[in-house]
């Protein structure tokens, strides 16, 4: 078994690997991005009503149990075999559990001195909400959507199953042809995807917390 | 919808599906099949490992290393890329299919079992640790009578993650013509019968609901403190 | 019993050694403190002897064996062992964690049981409590049962690492007290780490101060350290209210009493009044016989004989063991401006202010 290199010259030149990599990052944007609302939203709920919580982390974290093929199928009778909806709400379901812990946790993990300081210069609870609490807590929010994101590069492999494109596709056909270098490529391009989205957003979270980056003088 | 339900009900009552090959019992077995023997390779190959690092309190950059590598790798990916090189296998007593699914099972389940194992000996108290030396316990009693116990729960709780993921993902298997619950659910994509992929997904969910259940039933049986926790309640 | 001979411990990667040279000899039956400020090696040098940290060079004999000689887990079993966290196994029942050395030793399983029972006892916690898991245990509660762990196989040298630090202030006297006496009825040789100069001097029998790196200042008994403190060092550490503190330390039997302006209620009013001119005061003690009745003021003695006067009780009546400390509070406090003692055999003799200050000076 050897790396057919002509394979890989042919498919990068041809643009299939470009077009591969749109698709999947696509896939991937949309997921994460989605899911990021919908948990904010969520997250607020549960900030707002601590109840929530339980009956929230119930239903994502039954939602992050089941199998994400099994999904699939689940959502196969309501939009189609082969429809972007069933990707994109199976993938979206992935993220909530990881991203609501990660919001809920930030913010209320911010010390209550600092919440109650901003209170006494008189500042809204709206105000102490965009500018205190949601800036500390961005870190634990970022680490999150990382998690997410990796998560995320990953399982849309698999909704070549549900006819989408992305790496999946070279990984299912090389499978099909037992052709290791096909499967190779998209399997690598696929880690190599979810390292640079996880670096970029380590570089994200550096650039916007400051303060937590440099260190006292010694 | 009430007709689709209908239909897979219909599906499920049809003794035709529940012998042979291709039936549900068959299929089961294998899929519960493969999931034990990958699941009890990568015990042997991680936890050993992870108890003695985590007994050493040594490793902790490796472990990072390991967990995030692993989250990144799609297994679909890995599956794709060792069935070529299984194919020499193909003579074997095992089908094709059966040996990349298998590896590509025990490299998943591996992290899960390594960091759990890892962590849970690993931030065991050192004041308990130290005391426990103090009175005289050998290193190995330290950690067979001290560290494992309480790790115990830990331990449990990475086994039953990698059980999960794992019975999840042997699905897989069926696009690499080695039959499984991901058979129905492969077939039914080949012959766009929707009723057999809701089957198959049924079927994997159902068996990954039990797993999380039953093992989390089981962690929490072996806890050490659990008579405490009962009686604090 | 125990002795250090120029014991070093440079851990790796440091730059200064945590302990230099020691070298500290321990009578058997000593309960000695090890006191100094944080990085004065005062718990490596603890550690060291029971071998949890390893010594870079030097001896440490225990029991006439050199320490080094038997494999660390033997060691260990026979040397109690008590540490600020206490430690206590939390999967295992009060009972099992007493238990725990008896059981490493191989002890059938009814000395085990009795020795628990006994120990439990002796530390002063509830039968009931035997079989409670240590979460279940209050801060106090729990380092008896460490304690109790520690002397279960009667072990003869108890090593402690600030073991009542991490208790309150109120507990921690107790505790402190109780164990005192435990020791008293024990007679273990004790070695005790801690940061805190008033439970040094007021556990110790002898008391080791050390300075950064492991340098002995002063080994002494503690009235001894505090009366001559023998460097700058050892001074600042003691503190401002050294004075106060050597009192502490000093029982009321240490000092010279003086008997003091006392008549028998047998005397007449004339008598009272010549002792009062006598002592300069205004205010006379009733004796019958050795009894100390009370006092009585100047203005109520007329021409009614002292045994039909209604005498005034002494607020504090010393006995000889209280330290001078509380003499002095007693002194202060009183409106005579003296403090009685009065032992078994009644009447003892009093202090006053100067006497006192004679003990602080000399």
């Amino acid at each position: 078994m050897t790396i057919d290199w002509d394979w890989i010259r042919r498919n990068l030149l041809e643009g299939s690997i470009w077009q591969a990599t749109q698709e999947h990052l696509m896939h991937t944007v949309i997921a994460v991005g989605v899911g990021l609302i919908v948990s904010f939203a969520l997250s607020l709920a549960v900030l707002r009503w601590p109840r929530t919580y339980a009956p929230i982390t119930w239903v994502t974290g039954i939602l992050y149990t089941i199998p994400s093929i099994a999904l699939f199928t689940f959502l196969v009778p309501i939009f189609g075999l082969t429809s972007i909806f069933t990707a994109q709400v199976a993938l979206v379901s992935y993220t909530l559990l990881i991203l609501i812990r990660n919001i809920v946790a930030g913010i209320r993990g911010v010390p209550d001195h600092v919440v109650e300081a901003s209170r006494g210069m008189g500042m809204t609870e709206r105000r102490i909400f965009l500018d205190v609490q949601l800036p500390l807590a961005l870190p634990a929010i970022i680490a999150g959507v990382r998690v997410a994101a990796v998560t995320t590069v990953g399982l849309v492999t698999l909704t070549v199953i549900v006819g989408q494109g992305g790496y999946g596709l070279f990984i299912l056909r090389g499978i099909g042809r037992r052709f290791l270098t096909e499967a190779l490529v998209g399997t690598l391009l696929a880690v190599l995807m979810a390292i640079v989205i996880d670096r970029g957003l380590v570089l994200l979270e550096r650039l916007a917390t400051p303060w937590a980056q440099r260190r006292r003088p010694a | 919808m009430i007709d689709f339900l209908r239909e897979v009900g219909a599906w499920f009552a049809d003794p035709a599906n529940w012998t042979g090959n291709r039936g549900l019992p068959g299929l089961l077995s294998a899929h519960v099949g493969l999931t034990l023997a990958s699941l009890a390779v990568s015990a042997v190959l991680a936890l050993p490992a992870a108890v003695y690092l985590g007994h050493k309190r040594r490793g902790g950059a490796l472990v990072v290393s390991v967990v995030n590598i692993g989250r990144a790798v799609p297994t679909f990916g890995v599956m794709g890329v060792i069935f070529p090189l299984t194919l020499a296998f193909s003579a074997t007593a095992r089908p094709l299919g059966y040996w990349a699914t298998f590896v590509a099972m025990v490299l998943l389940a591996m992290p899960p079992m390594f960091v759990n194992a890892y962590t849970g000996v690993r931030d065991v108290d050192p004041a308990l640790v130290e005391a426990a030396r103090g009175m005289g316990m050998t290193d190995r009693q330290v950690l067979t009578d001290v560290e494992l116990p309480l790790a115990l729960p830990l331990v449990m709780a990475g086994i039953r993650t990698a059980a999960v993921a794992v019975v999840a993902t042997v699905t897989l298997s069926a696009w690499l013509g080695y039959g499984s619950l991901g058979t129905y659910v492969f077939v039914g994509f080949a012959q766009r019968d929707q009723v057999l992929v809701f089957v198959g997904g049924l079927a994997v969910a159902v068996l990954a609901v039990i797993t999380e259940l039953g093992l989390g039933g089981l962690e929490r049986l072996v806890d050490p403190l659990r008579a405490i926790r009962r009686r604090r309640r | 019993m125990i002795r250090l001979e120029s014991v070093r411990k440079v851990f790796p990667g440091a730059t200064a050694p945590a302990v230099t040279s020691l070298s500290l000899e321990i009578p058997e039956g000593e309960f000695v403190t090890l006191v100094g400020p944080s990085g004065c090696g005062k718990t490596t040098t603890l550690k060291m002897i029971n071998r949890i940290i390893e010594p870079t060079s030097g001896t440490i004999e225990v029991g006439g064996q050199d320490v080094l000689s038997i494999e660390p887990h033997l060691l260990r079993r026979s040397i109690g062992y008590v540490i600020q966290q206490v430690g206590l196994l939390p999967h295992r029942t009060v009972e099992q964690n007493i238990a725990t050395v008896p059981r490493l030793l191989g002890w059938p399983r009814d000395r085990i049981e009795a020795r628990v029972a006994e120990l439990v006892e002796m530390v002063g916690l509830e039968h009931e409590m035997r079989d409670r898991y240590p979460a279940e245990l209050s801060g106090g509660q729990q380092q008896r049962v460490g304690v109790a762990r520690a002397l279960a196989a009667d072990p003869p040298v108890l090593l402690m690492d600030e073991p009542f630090g991490a208790v309150d202030p109120i507990v921690r006297e107790h505790l402190q007290m109780e164990f005192k006496d435990l020791w008293r009825r024990l007679g273990k040789t004790v070695v005790f780490v801690t940061h805190d100069i008033d439970e040094a001097v007021r556990m110790g029998t002898r008391v080791a101060i050390l300075n950064i790196g492991g340098v002995l200042e002063q080994y002494d008994r503690p009235e001894e350290i505090l009366a001559n403190p023998a460097s700058e060092f050892v001074a600042r550490f003691l503190g401002e209210e050294r004075g106060l503190r050597r009192l502490g330390l000093l029982p009321v039997s240490s000092a010279t009493l003086e008997r003091g302006p006392v008549v028998d209620v047998s005397a007449g009013p004339t008598e009272a009044r010549a002792v009062m001119d006598r002592h300069e005061v205004d205010w006379v003690g009733l004796l019958d016989g050795n009894r100390l009745l009370g006092w009585v003021p100047a203005s109520e003695i007329g021409s009614t004989p002292l045994r039909d006067l209604e005498p005034r009780e002494f607020l504090v009546r010393l006995r000889p063991d209280d330290s001078l400390r509380r003499a002095l509070d007693a002194v202060v406090t009183s409106r005579t401006r003296v403090g009685v003692v009065v032992g078994d055999e009644g009447y003892l003799g009093m202090l006053d202010v100067e006497t006192v200050a004679e003990e602080i000076t000399e």
